[in-house]
Order: structure tokens, then sequence, then C-alpha cells
């Protein structure tokens, strides 16, 4: 009888530790391991500073301890991040390796849209969190079908639909040119802008160009549009080629109502080699605190950012925003891991879609983060803003697409 | 009528560039048969070299020399540290050492100087003494700079001791040995004066595309349609090629419906129509070797 009772307390205590261990993969009671993908080579590699700002903000919190969670323990954060080189293939094969080899509990921020394409369906499958993808496309927020991928930064569509109505309230007699990009980004960005331009899309659009990242120019498209005597350029391109267009468009004195895409709206990174005189006008959406702009330098925000910019990446340009979006994503992270109480996957997953009213450092103010069970799309909020020659003036109210 | 000449001059600018790379590309591959992968990235480097000693104050034109300088020394130590070695090894090692280096240049170059784009001053003034509204002074100053490297070159292996040298040693290795040219070293001299058009090149495509590690991928491709259309043994043929594929590129976008979408595709099927059709090229000659 005696020895029974001990065998069962010990079977008991055997089934209570493996209880414990078996909670999630990738958690334990004093670290989470995460996976991330960037393209630190490649073409796409202007990004990969996201993830270094993340890998360096880590680093800061483990040094200081750690993140104590609902639960009461304090985890130290482990984010594993693979060069993808912004190609598919590469991605799923780092992916896979992360969650089978590595065994992450999951991943955070993985960057793209073509490559966060080809791990969507097997994030979902193997029922891994997905978490706050690095990316605008609009396929990120459906939770009904897809349950384990939430995005993160206004989508691209929403952002194309703002432009659209802002250029019918302020142009007589529009006629308008479209350049963009010739994929999943290009595409959102194009027909959320055709839908909110309604019926009269047809009649008002004169010219709509693609371009591939492969291109080295394109001169010849601007070329293309300026003698279509399009009043309206919607400009949905990556930093590089919207450098170029705006320089093009300037030197052969084309002069439409530019709007240029947010992906592109860095002052450092495209106004600044494209020519600030010749960047005067231009409009664009944002839902940022651009670094470059002084407006911010005196906000508890930008000065957080900056004493961590100034501790843990001393050598970075801090003009360049990816820096701030990295520093908005990992800041949300660290808000989910701290209020969360369960971290099975499951668990993980509802403490991301639970999300309220949050304000991000670097985030304009007043552009909230919530995430519910049903809304995966975090952020939905930007305001309208000009560029005078030395910096962007936020005019106009902050246009909420949720409403 | 203006968007005409507007595109076929802006096309023969990017279409200068394209022959500045399609001639490096071939005069290494007139002495090796092999294409050099990483002509373009060779390119980008000498193009952030330029940069660095822009950084250092030195006007652009002495930094642009002394970067093309640095490139033929660096072309040159390449050949007998790393192409050397591997001079006698199957294509295939041959061909992967290229992508190697294609893929060392352009991360060392993102690690060093970052991947957000750079402004690069232009070689040439605002003002030339007279304006045109179709063709901007960059451009029209990439047109002549790349005609004159075009007509140096020729000159170089026209009439020089050494450019002589360096043709006999590329057709026939064996009997240039044997009135004494040093074929190796003649190689190596192959390399160097590659690099150093190729900086020319990038030098010239930096103000137009902005200054960045992926800026010559584009171009490369390009410049290969443009090096093999005018023939691979021809450095004439490649500047002409070049010239070719950068107008008949703007042309597509303009005058053919859907044309934008399908300007890398013209690319590659001028590469693969090339090479079914036509190997030589335009202007090469057909090579027949015994075996």
């Amino acid at each position: 009888m005696k020895l029974r009772t001990l065998l069962a307390s010990a079977a008991a205590a055997v089934l209570m530790t493996g209880a414990a261990s078996a909670q999630t993969v990738g958690v334990t009671d004093t670290s989470i391991k995460i996976g991330n993908t960037s393209p630190y080579s490649g073409p796409a590699s202007s990004y990969s500073v996201i993830a270094k700002t993340q890998i360096a903000y880590w680093k800061a919190v483990n040094a200081a301890g750690g993140i104590k969670s609902a639960d009461g323990k304090t985890r130290k954060i482990e984010m594993i991040s693979l060069d993808d080189g912004y190609s598919p293939p590469r991605t799923v094969e780092q992916i896979r390796k992360l969650v089978e080899q590595e065994e992450v509990a999951f991943t955070f921020n993985t960057l793209g849209t073509p490559t966060n394409s080809a791990i969507h369906r097997y994030m979902n499958a193997k029922k891994v969190p997905h978490l706050f993808l690095a990316t605008g496309a609009s396929k990120w927020g459906h939770p009904e079908k897809y349950p384990w991928t939430i995005g993160f930064q206004p989508t691209y569509d929403v952002e194309g639909e703002i432009y659209a109505k802002f250029a019918l309230e302020n142009v007589e007699n529009p006629k308008i040119a479209i350049l963009f990009q010739n994929d999943d980004y290009g595409k959102d960005y194009r027909d959320g802008f055709l839908r909110g331009l309604g019926d009269k899309a047809k009649d008002m659009v004169v010219k709509m160009l693609p371009y591939e990242v492969t291109d080295p120019t394109v001169d010849a498209q601007v070329l293309e549009m300026a003698a279509s005597g399009a009043n309206i350029f919607f400009n949905v391109t990556i930093p590089k080629f919207a450098a170029q267009a705006i320089k093009k468009s300037c030197e052969i004195g084309w002069k439409p109502l530019h709007l240029l895409n947010n992906v592109s709206s860095s002052v450092g990174a495209t106004l600044r080699p494209a020519g600030l005189e010749c960047s005067k006008g231009l409009v664009t959406t944002q839902w940022q605190r651009d670094p470059t702009d002084p407006q911010w330098a005196a906000t508890d925000g930008f000065k957080e950012w900056a004493a961590f910019m100034d501790a843990s990446l001393p050598d970075a340009d801090k003009g360049d925003i990816n820096y701030a979006f990295g520093y908005n994503a990992v800041k949300l992270m660290h808000h989910v891991i701290a209020n969360c109480a369960d971290f099975s996957r499951p668990g993980i997953m509802a403490c991301a879609a639970n999300v309220k009213d949050l304000q991000l450092p670097m985030v304009l103010p007043g552009v909230l983060i919530n995430t519910s069970p049903t809304d995966f799309y975090p952020v939905q909020a930007a305001q309208l803003s000009r560029f005078d020659g030395t910096g962007w003036a936020l005019f106009g109210d902050i246009i909420d697409a949720s409403e | 009528m203006d968007l005409f000449f507007q595109l076929t001059l802006a096309g023969l600018a990017i279409g200068s560039i394209y022959a500045c790379v399609a001639l490096a590309v071939v005069m290494i591959y007139q002495a090796t048969d092999h294409f050099n992968f990483a002509q373009g990235e060779m390119a980008m480097f000498s193009t952030f070299i330029c940069w660095t000693f822009l950084g250092l104050g030195l006007p652009v034109w002495v930094a642009a020399v002394l970067a093309i300088g640095t490139s033929f020394i660096a072309g040159l130590i390449i050949e007998r540290v790393i192409i050397k070695p591997v001079e006698n090894a199957p294509v295939l090692n041959q061909i992967i050492v290229f992508i190697g280096l294609l893929m060392i240049f352009n991360n060392v170059a993102g690690w060093i100087w970052e991947f957000t784009i750079k402004p690069f001053p232009s070689l040439f003034p605002d003002d030339f003494g007279f304006k045109s509204e179709l063709i901007g002074p960059h451009h029209m100053g990439v047109i002549a700079l790349t005609l004159t490297v075009l007509l140096l070159i020729f000159l170089f292996f026209r009439f020089t001791r050494v450019g002589l040298a360096m043709r006999a040693a590329a057709a026939n290795p064996d009997s240039a040995r044997l009135v004494g040219i040093s074929v190796g070293w003649m190689l190596a001299l192959g390399w160097g004066l590659a690099a150093a058009v190729g900086a020319v090149g990038g030098i010239l495509v930096a103000p137009i595309v902005y200054l960045e590690p992926n800026m010559m991928s584009g171009v490369l491709l390009y410049a290969f349609a443009g090096a093999l259309l005018g023939g691979v043994s021809s450095p004439g043929g490649a500047v002409l090629g070049g010239l070719i594929v950068g107008v008949l590129e703007n042309w597509l976008g303009q005058y053919v419906p859907g044309g934008s979408e399908l300007k890398l595709t013209f690319a590659l099927i001028l590469i693969v129509g090339v090479l079914l059709f036509k190997p030589a090229g335009l202007f090469g000659r057909v090579v027949i070797k015994r075996v």
C-alpha cells in the first residue's frame, strides 16, 4: 500500500512536470523563443534594419532582466532572425527551420508581401502564431480563414482609398496617372485607389503603368505619364524608384498633384536623394512619427526611441524611418507578452488579438492600436501630410478607416 | 513627337550605361571565354569607392579618376588572387567563383555603406551652354563620355604595344607565349581594364538610379542582353547592342500595348533569341573550334 502510494505520487509528479514542459514549444518559465525572417541580402535589404532594431531591443530588455508577464513569470526573449533575401522559397525554407528545428513559439514581424504569402498556409496548417507581419497587404486580417496570421501596419488598399478621396475633393477635372510596382503590394494600392474613385475611375485614369523591381529606372514611364497630360500622379513605388520619379518629373517640368505612397515617404531615404526642392508639394499619409520631422523631437515617444537608439544602435542613421517602424512593432510585441497569462499557442494568439487603445512611441499621437478576435488589423488610421520643402506637415483630421 | 525624341534620347543614355557594362563583360569574355557575372557588382563597388572619395571632400572628377584607378588595380588583384587559381578548373567552378564574387561584393557593400539609397553627383555641369527640353545635361554627358571611352579602348587595342599583346594573348595564348608575351599578366590587365570600364558605367549610372548595393543588378541583365545582341566577341558590337537595348526598351513601353510589363521579358527573350538563332550576335565573328 505504502509502496503503491509512493508510486502513484511519483507518477503524478512525473505527469505534472510533463504537463509543464509540454506547455508550448519555445516557451519556458524563463524564456521565449521567437522566429523572424528578414532580407539581410538581396533587393529589399534596406528593410533589414527593422529586424536589427528588434534584436537590439530584446538584447536591452534581456540585459534589464526580461519581461514580467501577467502570469507572474519573468522571461528573457530570444529572437532568431534569419536571412531570406526577400526570396519566397528561401522564406519557406527558413521558416520551416525556425518552426521545426529551432522550435520557436511563434514568428514575429516577418518582412515582405511575397515572402509572407509563401508561408501563410504553412503557419496556419501548423497552427503557429504568425504575428504582426511587416507588410501592408490586405490579406493578413482574415481571422475566419487564417486564424493564426495577424497583420500590423495600415493596409495598402485602405491607404489608396484615402488618396482617391483626397484627390476627388481637391482637383477639378481630374486626369490621373498611376505608376505601380507590378506585384501584390502595388496592386493592393492601385485597387484601393480605384475603389476610392468609384464609378468614374475609368474616365479619370488616363495612364496606368507598371514597373518591375529589377528595372534600372522608371524614367521612361515618367515621360509617358507626363505626355498623357495627367494632373494627378499616384506614385506607388519603393524608395529608390520614388526618388527617381520625383526627380525626373521635376527635371522635365511636370507638376501634377503628386500623391506618394507612405512606403516611400521617408525624408532621409527618399526625398533627400530626390531633392528637397523637387519634393515640395508631395502629399502622403502618415501613421508613424517621421524621425527627421523636428515637431516630434520634444515628445516623450521620440525621446524614448532616441535614447534607445543612442544606447543600442549608436552608428545607425536615425533619419531612416525603418528604425522607428522596427521599434513600434517590437514595442507592440513587448506589450502583448507583458499582458499575456496563457502562453499556449492559442493563448498567445488570443493575447495578440486583445490589444486595446495602445499608443506606440513612434506612432502619431492619437493613432491607437486596437485588435480583437474579429479585427486583425492593428493600425487602421492615418493622417494626410504635405511636404513643405523641409518636413512633412500634417493636415486634416486623423482618418480612421475602420469606422 | 517630342515624347518620341525624349524616349529615344533617354534610351540612348541608359543604353550607354548598359554599353559600358557590356563592354566590360566582353573584354573579360574575349580573354577567358566566360561571362563575369560579378561585373555589375564590381562596378557598384567602384562607385561606392568614388562616393567615399567624395566624402573626403575631393572634387567629383578627381574622385572619379581615383576610383577608376583603384578599380583597375583591384581588378588586377582579383584576377591574380582569385581567378588565376581556378583558371584551368572546369567551367562550372569558374561560374561559381563569379557568382560568389557577385554576392560577396553585394553584401560587403551593404555591410559597409548600408542599403539606403544615396544621391550621387553628376560628373557634368548643369548647363553645357545650351538647354534642351528633350534631354538633360547628365544624359548628354553620359552618351558623350561612353563614346569617348569606346574610342580610347579601340585606339588602345589597335595602336599600343600592350593592347596588341593583350589581343594576342587572348586570341592565341600559345603563340603569344612563344613570342615572349606574359599571357597571365595580360589576362590580369584585361581584368583591370574591365573593372575600370565598369567603374565608368557605375559612376555614370549612379546619378540616375541612385547609389545603393543593388543598383547594378538590373543594369547587368540588360547589359548581358546588349553584349549578346552586339556579339560577345566584338567590343564595338557590345556597345551598339547596349544602345539598341536601351532604346528598344523605352519604345516598347510606349508603343506596344502592355509593353511596360514586358520590358524584363523582352531582355530575356532577346538573350534566348540571340543564343538560339545567332549566337555570335550581330557583329561578332563565328568562332569555329577544332576538336
